[in-house]
């Protein structure tokens, strides 16, 4: 009767534990404070300082959901807009942005601050989707490679059919992997979807490698950390980023990026109000926060990617390494979301079989 | 009449608690996910279905699923088994470490993993840089990653732990007189394996070999880092339609197609469980365990510790030594490398020099894992120990054998299904778990909980009746028999069953990294954000983080070993 009675005790502490609302609930904390949800992918990150000055300023308390990636989180939110849990969703970028728009999860928002935001950052003109930051994709190459065999290091997209860069360059497969798609998109603005699929059947005949992912891409292929690929498709902040996140002072970065016209495909970060938030002064509170310069100077050291806020000012080091694109390859978020599936399916049938 | 009908009334109070968690935390979130995919169907509920069923890729992806997985787990059995010979049969000093070091690879994230065979077999890693230094090569020799070979090693690697625990640890209590008196009635050698001992072991074999199969036919991260962009399971094309192409009937359908697959193996396997389970008479370490005492058992015992040390044990050592060791390209001579000693990544993994908010110190994130490995373990353990008496004694009904094969289910689920399962289906109070960290324990328990189930059954299975019955006539109570008769019998199952929990936990990174919260990152989550990272530091630190997990696992797995040596195990 003894463990009877026991695993009747266990079922009900479960049960108990399980329903038990204390755990994540927003009202746990102190009497009137009120507690903004901000949904998220896993690369936010900001600095305490600047999200305590946020708290302080308007007595309240932030939480963050910021699980799975942005795809990942993107479709949680899109799942859960009958009966939204966040009231602010932060990390669509313009490849996901139609998704975000035609499951219309977003309220309009016209923040003051748009005003100073330049228009090329703009992807949504009904103001749903508010542009946040923004970072290229870009062909990156490891300049001691290129200066100890004496060769020139590739100028464009168009270089990299020579045969005198066969073998060397390693891309991130675009079924998985968000830079992978990115300079797939660079490719289809830059050449047209007449042509694209001409140029990697280019890239194949000169070896072109493919991976999953961009870690292994970088540090496991890219020659800079031991591979034997000399170009990678990775950032146009990396090379900063070897200097600014090098164990030993550097004086200059080891790598340097392609800014070619067409050969770089940008990709901007929105936020958006969640529909049916009930916390929506704080919420318009917390995006113009992310649009003002504190936070915007706070975004390159913490997610690697560059403030839409002219007036921000970034980092002087960091400055001084950072090469950026004049004219990068554009492709409507629109187009995208038509074609994401037949692009990517064909990219597979050309390159991979 | 009476003792029948009391026989159910205790069934179906065994079974009341992992029904209703399961019922409540897995099928609930399943079939709130699925029906919603299945409903944004544009052209009706069969659409997705024919055009899955008649799409070359389901069928591809399906086959390569199979394939894979019946090669790796074939693979493994030929490397677990003669594991478990030896740790079954032989007494040696360093045996409890072996075992606590083969059991670690099984608690890696697949990051990590990728990061260990990358420092091993990379193109930078220890054995390519050898062979160029060696030969004066300029090109790495070894091409490892993006193989079939190396989907088949790692699984390896990650599953050997399995069958050596499952099958080392009941082997280590059948009777050696079973085989001794066939051998003295005539039999040889083969034959003695081939009619006695096989088939007294193949429940424990069938068992881990089927929990290998399922993990091998899910494999997610080892298809996509190390496999690349040629190889997709089931798994991974259910990741690419329901994230980048948002396809989620597409996802629903190759989820079903994936959990009848599971199911039905596990139906398959409960069948066959239940034709060659023999009640046997345990037998003590004592008896069982000889020392290595003659040449011949030396010879064999060190080519299989060599074998094992080779696979599982070597690929950690590389990454440990890397995560030490500064390697660059010397600034002007691409092809030499100079090594030199450092402690400069776990010097920094202690400083926020970003000042993240979500920063956590190693110590925080090992705490966090910790506690969540924790009240994972007692949670499979007060939801398994249950379901695995109610199948043990009730063996021959239809509802036992549907719920046996029911708890295997969520082994066999993609993780990114039941991640937004949850996101739908919990969403109202009190149960509104969507942003509570109870979640990560939940999850986790849905994994480690059908590893307890599978790991007791067998041991509960053969006690021989008549001992319980001895013991209920004799006046015991059902539950002063569990008591007295089943928990000795069991405690060294227990303990294994307890150890897979937690190191479960302790590794899970796919479904965390869906659901845990930013400001309470366990380590795997912790690590992955270092990967992700460019600069020499972030990779450095991941690779140091990833050595402290390591060694915060093995010594659990020690002490674990440990423990069991003193009270109990005794049969």
């Amino acid at each position: 009767m003894k463990t009877k009675l026991v695993y009747l005790l266990v079922a009900i502490t479960m049960f108990v534990s399980a329903c038990s609302p204390a755990a994540g609930s927003p009202t746990s904390t102190s009497t009137a404070q009120r507690t903004l949800i901000v949904m998220t992918h896993d690369s936010f990150a900001a600095s305490k300082s600047v999200i305590s000055a946020f708290e302080t300023a308007n007595n309240i308390k932030l939480q963050f959901i910021a699980s799975g990636d942005a795809g990942t989180a993107l479709n949680k939110a899109i799942l859960a807009k009958d009966n939204p849990f966040a009231d602010v969703f932060y990390g669509v970028d313009n490849t996901f942005l139609s998704r975000a728009l035609t499951e219309s999860i977003f309220q309009p928002y016209n923040s003051p601050i748009l005003t100073d935001i330049p228009a090329q950052y703009k992807q949504d003109p009904q103001n749903n989707a508010l542009p946040v930051d923004w970072g290229d994709v870009c062909l990156n190459y490891d300049m001691q490679y290129f200066s100890n065999h004496n060769i020139a290091p590739p100028q464009n997209l168009e270089d990299l059919l020579k045969p005198e860069y066969k073998n060397m360059l390693v891309v991130e497969n675009p079924a998985t992997s968000s830079p992978g798609l990115a300079f797939l998109l660079a490719t289809i603005g830059h050449f047209g979807t007449g042509k694209y699929l001409d140029y990697w059947r280019g890239l194949v005949a000169n070896n072109v490698q493919v991976v999953n992912d961009w870690e292994t891409a970088y540090y496991t292929n890219f020659s800079r950390w031991g591979g034997d690929r000399p170009i990678v498709v990775s950032y146009n902040s990396s090379p900063a980023f070897e200097v600014v996140g090098s164990k030993t002072p550097v004086s200059a970065p080891e790598t340097a990026v392609i800014t070619s016209d067409g050969s770089c495909f940008r990709q901007i970060e929105f936020v958006g109000i969640l529909h049916g938030t009930k916390n929506l002064d704080l919420a318009e509170k917390w995006v113009d926060f992310m649009l003002s310069t504190t936070f915007q100077e706070d975004i390159p050291l913490q997610m690697y990617v560059f403030p839409v806020n002219p007036a921000a000012k970034l980092d002087a080091t960091f400055q001084k390494f950072l090469a950026i694109p004049q004219n990068p390859a554009y492709v409507s978020p629109d187009d995208i979301a038509a074609n994401r599936e037949s692009w990517i399916n064909a990219w597979t049938d050309t390159v991979l079989r | 009449m009476i003792f029948k009908r009391y026989r159910s009334a205790s069934l179906i109070l065994l079974w009341l608690a992992p029904v209703c968690f399961l019922a409540l935390f897995y099928f609930y979130p399943m079939v709130s996910i699925l029906t919603l995919s299945l409903a944004r169907s544009q052209g009706g509920l069969l659409t997705p279905f024919i055009s899955a069923l008649t799409s070359p890729i389901t069928w591809r992806v399906l086959s390569f699923t199979f394939w894979q997985a019946i090669l790796s787990t074939l693979l493994t059995l030929a490397v677990g088994l003669p594991g478990a010979y030896l740790i079954s049969h032989y007494d040696f000093r360093g045996k409890g470490l072996l075992q606590a070091l083969t059991g670690i690879p099984f608690l890696m994230p697949t990051l990590v993993v990728a990061a260990a065979f990358n420092a091993l077999l990379g193109p930078n890693g220890w054995l390519n840089l050898g062979l160029k230094r060696g030969f004066g090569l300029t090109s790495p020799p070894i091409h490892f990653s993006n193989t079939l070979i190396a989907i088949l090693i790692a699984h390896v690697f990650y599953n050997t732990t399995i069958i050596i625990r499952m099958v080392g640890d009941f082997w280590s209590h059948v009777d050696p007189r079973l085989g001794q008196a066939a051998r003295m009635l005539g039999a040889n050698r083969w034959q003695a394996i081939r009619r006695v001992t096989l088939p007294i072991l193949t429940p424990a074999i069938a068992a881990a070999a089927l929990l290998v199969f399922i993990f091998d036919f899910t494999s997610f991260g080892v298809i996509l880092i190390l496999g690349g962009p040629r190889f997709a399971t089931l798994e991974v094309e259910i990741y690419y339609q329901t994230i980048s192409l948002f396809n989620l009937p597409m996802a629903a359908v190759l989820a079903i197609i994936q959990l009848l697959c599971t199911l039905g193996l596990t139906i398959f396997y409960t069948r066959l469980i239940r034709r060659l389970s023999i009640p046997l008479a345990l037998k003590s370490h004592q008896v069982t365990q000889r020392r290595l005492t003659s040449p011949r058992a030396r010879l064999v015992a060190g080519t299989i510790i060599i074998l094992l040390f080779a696979l599982l044990i070597l690929p950690l050592a590389a990454l440990a030594i890397r995560s030490v060791i500064r390697l660059e390209p010397n600034r002007g001579e691409q092809t030499v490398m100079s090594p030199g000693f450092t402690l400069d990544f776990y010097r920094a993994l202690f400083t926020n020099s970003s000042q993240s908010i979500f920063y956590a110190s190693p110590s925080t994130a090992i705490a966090v894992s910790l506690g969540y490995a924790l009240a994972t373990t007692t949670l499979a353990l007060l939801l398994g120990i249950p379901a695995a008496l109610a199948l043990a004694r009730d063996d021959s009904s239809p509802v036992s054998h549907s719920l046996d094969a029911m708890l295997m289910l969520p082994l066999g689920t993609s993780a990114v299904t039941l991640g937004l399962g949850f996101i739908v289906a919990l969403d109202k109070p009190p149960l509104d778990l969507r942003s509570s960290w109870l979640l990560v324990p939940l999850a986790h328990t849905l994994v480690a909980f059908p590893f307890v189930v599978r790991n007791l059954t067998p041991a509960l299975r053969s006690i021989r009746p008549r001992i319980r019955q001895a013991a209920a006539v004799l006046g015991a109570s059902p539950g002063s028999v569990f008591q007295h008769i089943d928990l000795p019998l069991i405690a060294r199952s227990l303990l294994v069953a307890a150890a897979f929990a937690f190191t479960i936990s302790l590794g899970e990174f796919g479904a965390t990294s869906l659901i845990a919260r930013p400001e309470y990152p366990t380590v795997p989550i912790a690590i992955y954000r270092l990967f992700s990272r460019p600069g020499d530091i972030n990779y450095g630190q991941a690779l140091a983080l990833s050595t402290i997990l390591m060694v915060v696992a093995g010594a659990g797995m020690l002490i674990i070993d440990r423990m069991r040596i003193g009270d109990v195990g005794e049969f």
